[in-house]
């Protein structure tokens, strides 16, 4: 809270120095602005900036930083009173708890937490105090030097565009910290867990049975790291979906691009998109609700056994949810194929569908390959549907009827829960995200190499 | 034209030419059908989907309620001469609810029946709604009033044909004497369907009756205006530099391969990266919304700019360059001309990102926003539940009046997506320029 | 008579392009000059290097001298923005902003603070567009969009746009070519009007046009100045072949 309020009053100042600087910049050439180099509200916003931008990097360096500070001081002094026998994950939890006690005022058992918990505060008390200080006199240093700078001649718009020039760069260089902070993240993770379980194993292991590491002490507390059952559940159920998917999409695409009357198509094609819009959250709980019951009844009625989450159902649910991205791709690159070609086999004598069929998907189909490709790397990366319908058991069979479990289920489920941070189990949640990062990264590049040199081709 | 050849072709050809050209022209058909039947195929997905989820969801909107006669005795109800606020709030309103509808039906009296007469009532709706009218007006002790009070799920199930009332019928929970009771209640008007207004107003809870969304719509919007507030300045800004500022060099190309890419990374991966690095590296707190809408904001944040982009993009140059030719500098260019005039395709994208964080599932449950939570969340920093989560934590509880519940929570969220959907649309269409 | 503006050895390229080849030019104060060339000629090019509009174009690179009083426009301490409110544009395509008549005037002098208050910025919009012979036209209208004018009531817009923020020089780049005759005939008058308070430079396909407004004429080809002199001596008698054979119109 006061940290609100310290950003409201140096925002508050920050807009006191824009009238200051804006004002100042009129007397200084006696009211009349054609005598100064930029507006007087470029003199306002330099003198605004001046004030505000130094004292709230500040603020947000504190922020940044304050919690690693913090922690290492009391960790330090905890460790010490503590004799320096504690192993660094006992500390990591006795210092949740110095946190607990400080921000809830619990009483904690143990004096070392409860005198750590008043150091803690303390710290904080202090640190805080010294940033609240140190930004209002940068602030006020600020405005009054940036006041004293102002001079009719002063290009002051040019320094606040190069100032709003830095701020778009930083801007976009956030999409680029995003990736970095993914990267870094999944391998730094994930080295660790291949420090406990080998890549070998992890990869062309075929026994998956992370559930056993839960305690340290158990039998086969190493639990079993082979995700070969994973990577096939995946492919299984992404199979199914594209084997939905990329008829029924491809064929709507056609229709609509080829056949369909204009009305017929404005009206149909933002209904298909709806389906892209219905959050998976939804097609999950029709999956599980609906589609799954329904093909157990259907297989029973067959003299089929049907598991009650199978990958038959996860896939075709997947599948539907996917149509839309291969009708409106393949819509967009059938239409692009130039109307000159079709001219050609129709001056020919060939029908529309052959003309369809012999001339305009062989010009089309790098487009469609690369769209089936984006709408395998959505399938692969599919999480709520699989999570709800296709269940946990990591079953190595090709048969669609059984329950299988994807890479993406088990990301979930090892991370969803109270689980200790450091354990393999939790680890691997990460080298399965590294797996899924880079396989779909690999298909989207490829997809939209495809793609782009399609549209090259005929723009 | 061509018709008038074909048949001129007809007509000179011997038979076998004939039947092919039939053959051709049945294929021709075949194939139109297949295309218009993909699409009906799709559509009809679309339709039972729907139709499913409003199906099991829209009774959810109503709740069966009993009337009983509920005395208000003091003795029932634990309360000695303390008549305080707190005495009352912690007095014994559950007795009171199962009183109420024992003297209903008082030839009951084995302990087992008596318990299987309370299951018609919900103990802990009832004994609230009793607490709450004691609190308003503490004046209703010692008297005796009749009183609409929450049936029990059971009841409810039956009342709305989600469960037959036959011996053995699917999910049947209720027995025979049960049966009997509710009939009893029924036939001097006892049992009525009235709008449930706790599904808008509570937060989460075990018992279904009770179970309310309102705690899952406020996290939803804690956690979409942090994304708002973070996505909207930043996804314009880059727009407008990689649009607008940015020279060709290998920097700008990084940041638009990085974009694209972003765009398309599972957003399981985002849900990783914002426990590894939110929660685990920067110590923010679990399930918070703060957290939610960080990480929505960088999965949204792509969609964004690429949007911005395009409407950006669709500005004429000429606007630029009158601008500059005039004198003024490329900021005020931007912010003066091309930002305004672009600001609608900016927002219509804004909106459908918005849309999209809203129905984002996967990523949340990474950063601990499973769990059961009850309270409506006060600020972004209490732990908190959004909608789909909602959604995905009722989707697997076993009761049947949960099924109703998650349908209803599904129609709430897509009714909350459409009118986004609408809201671009409107704005779409209402700022549509022709250059 | 003293130049207003004169470019020594001035070379433009665009990346490999070698767009414009060793010009030398000078423009006279007050006086209309046209250039005239094929297209391609560079004639755009070097009308865009006055005020520095080249600077936008990606791998543009300009070298050589350019002066505008006496002052190098590439100079490193020059503010664009500044030198564009001394040279100013109007533009092929007329493009007044989607915003009203009267705003579409009053943006120039508002970015660059030349009114104190409203009633002088009110008292700039009503002689710019006098100045511009459309203010009879527009003067019960002002709020209404610009972009609703007529084509030639639009390029005129953009004249009056130009003229308030009282450049000293302005570019005209074909102002002509999407108006029909009518509209270009009161575009041509009003340029000569305009000549008295402004040094004007304007580039045209129509080598009539250029017989009609201007007082010197200089003619591009393939990135050169082939040949420049008084309009009269340049349409009556060429000293170049090149330029014989484009005003007879043998190509071009």
């Amino acid at each position: 809270m006061s940290l609100v309020i310290l950003t409201a009053v140096l925002l508050l100042l920050a807009s006191i120095g824009y009238h200051v600087g804006r004002s100042r910049a009129l007397a200084v050439v006696g009211g009349n602005p054609r005598l100064l180099h930029s507006l007087p509200s470029y003199h306002g916003y330099y003198v605004a900036l001046w004030c505000g931008l130094p004292a709230l990097l500040l603020v947000g360096a504190w922020l940044a930083f304050e919690p690693t500070v913090v922690r290492t001081l009391v960790v330090t002094t905890l460790a010490e009173s503590l004799g320096g026998t504690t192993s660094p994950e006992q500390l990591s939890l006795l210092y949740n708890e110095v946190r607990n006690v400080a921000s809830n005022g619990h009483t904690s058992a143990s004096p070392a937490v409860a005198a750590a918990a008043e150091h803690y505060l303390h710290i904080r008390g202090v640190l805080f105090a010294a940033v609240v200080v140190l930004a209002l006199s940068a602030a006020i240093a600020g405005l009054g030097l940036a006041r004293r700078a102002i001079t009719a001649a002063l290009r002051t718009r040019n320094r606040v565009e190069r100032v709003m020039d830095a701020l778009l760069v930083a801007a976009s260089t956030v999409a680029i910290f995003t990736t970095i902070g993914i990267v870094l993240s999944l391998l730094f993770e994930s080295i660790r867990f291949f420090s406990a379980v080998s890549l070998g194993e992890f990869l062309f292991g075929l026994s998956w049975s992370p559930q056993m590491a839960i305690r340290a002490d158990q039998v086969g507390s190493s639990g079993a790291f082979g995700a070969v059952p994973l990577f096939a559940g995946t492919l299984l159920v992404s199979a199914i979906a594209l084997l939905v998917a990329v008829p029924l999409g491809l064929f709507s695409a056609i229709y609509m691009a080829e056949y369909a009357a204009p009305r017929f198509r404005s009206v149909v094609k933002p209904l298909l998109e709806v389906l892209a819009g219905i959050p998976t959250v939804v097609y999950g709980f029709f999956a599980a609700l609906t589609v799954a019951p329904f093909l157990r009844d259907l297989g029973a009625s067959l003299g089929l056994t049907v598991a009650s989450e199978s990958a038959l159902a996860a896939g075709l649910v997947m599948g539907i949810m996917i149509i839309p991205f291969v009708s409106s791709l393949s819509d967009d690159i059938i239409t692009a194929v130039p109307q000159s070609l079709r001219e050609g086999a129709f001056g020919l004598g060939a029908t529309k569908s052959e003309t369809i069929i012999k001339v305009v998907l062989p010009a089309a189909l790098p487009g469609i390959v690369g769209g089936v490709l984006l709408a395998a790397s959505r399938a692969i990366g599919e999480t709520m549907i699989v999570v709800m319908a296709a269940g946990l058991s990591a079953n190595l069979t090709a048969n669609p009827l059984q329950a299988v479990t994807t890479v993406t289920v088990q990301i979930v489920t090892l991370l969803v829960g109270d689980q200790e941070f450091d354990s393999p189990k939790t680890l691997a949640a990460f080298a399965l995200g590294l797996v899924l990062f880079c396989i779909t990264l690999v298909l989207n590049v490829i997809a939209l190499h495809i793609v782009r040199k399609y549209r090259e081709e005929y723009d | 034209m061509t018709e008038m050849v074909e048949t001129a072709a007809i007509r000179a050809t011997p038979d076998a030419l004939k039947a092919r050209l039939r053959r051709r022209y049945a294929a021709e058909r075949r194939f139109r059908a297949l295309g218009l039947g993909a699409v009906l195929l799709s559509l009809s997905f679309l339709g039972v989907l729907l139709v499913t989820i409003v199906s099991n969801g829209i009774t959810a909107f109503v709740q069966t309620q009993i009337r009983l006669e509920v005395a208000f005795d003091p003795a029932v109800m634990g309360l000695g001469a303390d008549r305080s606020a707190d005495a009352l709030r912690s007095a014994d309103y559950g007795g009171l609810v199962k009183a109420a509808i024992q003297s209903r039906f008082p030839d009951v009296e084995s302990r087992a029946e008596l318990r299987q007469l309370t299951k018609l009532i919900s103990v802990q709706g009832g004994g609230e709604q009793l607490q709450a009218a004691v609190l308003a007006d503490p004046g209703l002790i010692g008297s005796t009033r009749a009183l609409w009070l929450i049936a029990s799920p059971d009841v409810d199930m039956v009342m709305k044909g989600h469960v037959g009332r036959d011996k053995g019928a699917e999910g049947a929970r209720l027995n025979d004497t049960q049966l009997g009771w509710l009939e009893t209640l029924e036939q001097t008007g006892d049992v009525a369907l009235t709008f449930n207004t706790l599904l808008f107003t509570r937060g989460d809870s075990r018992e279904p009756e009770l179970a309310g969304l309102w705690g899952a719509v406020v996290g939803s919007l804690y956690s979409l205006s942090i994304t708002l507030l973070i996505c909207f300045p930043i996804g314009v800004a880059s727009a407008v530099y990689l649009e607008e500022f940015a020279p060709k060099n290998r920097l700008t190309d990084l940041i638009e391969v990085n974009i694209n890419n972003l765009a398309a990374v599972p957003s399981v991966v985002f849900g990783l990266l914002g426990l590894a690095i939110f929660l685990n590296t920067f110590g923010l707190p679990r399930s918070a919304p703060l957290v939610g809408g960080l990480v929505l904001a960088l999965i949204s944040l792509p969609t964004i700019i690429i949007a911005g982009r395009a409407a950006l993009k669709a500005v004429p140059p000429s606007i630029r360059e009158a601008a500059l030719g005039l004198g003024a500098s490329r900021l005020q260019v931007t912010a003066d001309h091309v930002l305004p005039l672009a600001m609608p395709g900016v927002l219509t994208g804004t909106i459908l990102g918005m849309a999209h964080a809203l129905g984002e599932t996967a990523p949340l449950l990474m950063i601990g926003m499973v769990a059961f939570i009850v309270d409506i969340p006060g600020s972004p920093l209490d732990p908190a539940a959004v909608l789909p989560v909602q959604v995905y934590l009722w989707a697997d509880s076993p009761e049947r009046a949960f099924v109703e519940r998650t349908s209803a929570a599904i129609m709430v969220l897509l009714a909350f997506l459409a009118l986004m959907n609408l809201a671009a649309i409107l704005l779409r269409k209402k700022f549509e320029r022709r250059w | 008579m003293s130049a207003k503006i004169t470019a020594r050895d001035v070379n433009v390229f665009y990346g490999e392009k070698h767009a414009l080849k060793a010009v030398d030019l000078d423009i006279r104060a007050h006086e209309v000059t046209a250039l005239i060339g094929p297209s391609g000629c560079g004639k755009s090019t070097f009308l865009r290097c006055i005020n520095r509009m080249n600077d936008l174009i990606e791998g543009a690179r300009v070298a050589g001298a350019l002066t505008l009083d006496g002052d190098d426009i590439y100079d490193r301490g020059v503010d664009v923005v500044q030198l564009r409110a001394r040279v100013g544009m109007v533009f092929q395509k007329p493009n007044p902003f989607p915003k009203s008549i009267y705003d579409n005037v009053a943006y120039g002098p508002r970015i660059h603070g030349l009114a104190r208050d409203e009633a002088e910025l009110d008292e700039i919009v009503m002689t710019s567009l006098e100045k511009a012979g459309l203010l009879k036209e527009v003067k019960d209208r002002l709020d209404e969009r610009g972009t609703g004018l007529s084509g030639g009531q639009q390029q005129r817009l953009c004249i009056a746009r130009a003229i308030a923020v009282s450049p000293e020089v302005i570019l005209m780049d074909e102002p002509c070519s999407a108006l029909d005759p009518i509209a270009t005939a009161k575009v041509e008058e009003l340029i000569d009007e305009l000549k008295r308070n402004f040094t004007i430079v304007i580039v045209t396909h129509s080598m009539q046009q250029a017989a009609r407004v201007s007082q010197r004429t200089a003619f591009f080809h393939l990135g050169s100045v082939v040949e420049v002199g008084d309009t009269e001596q340049i349409f009556t008698n060429p000293q170049h072949t090149l330029t014989q054979g484009y005003i007879t119109g043998r190509f071009g």
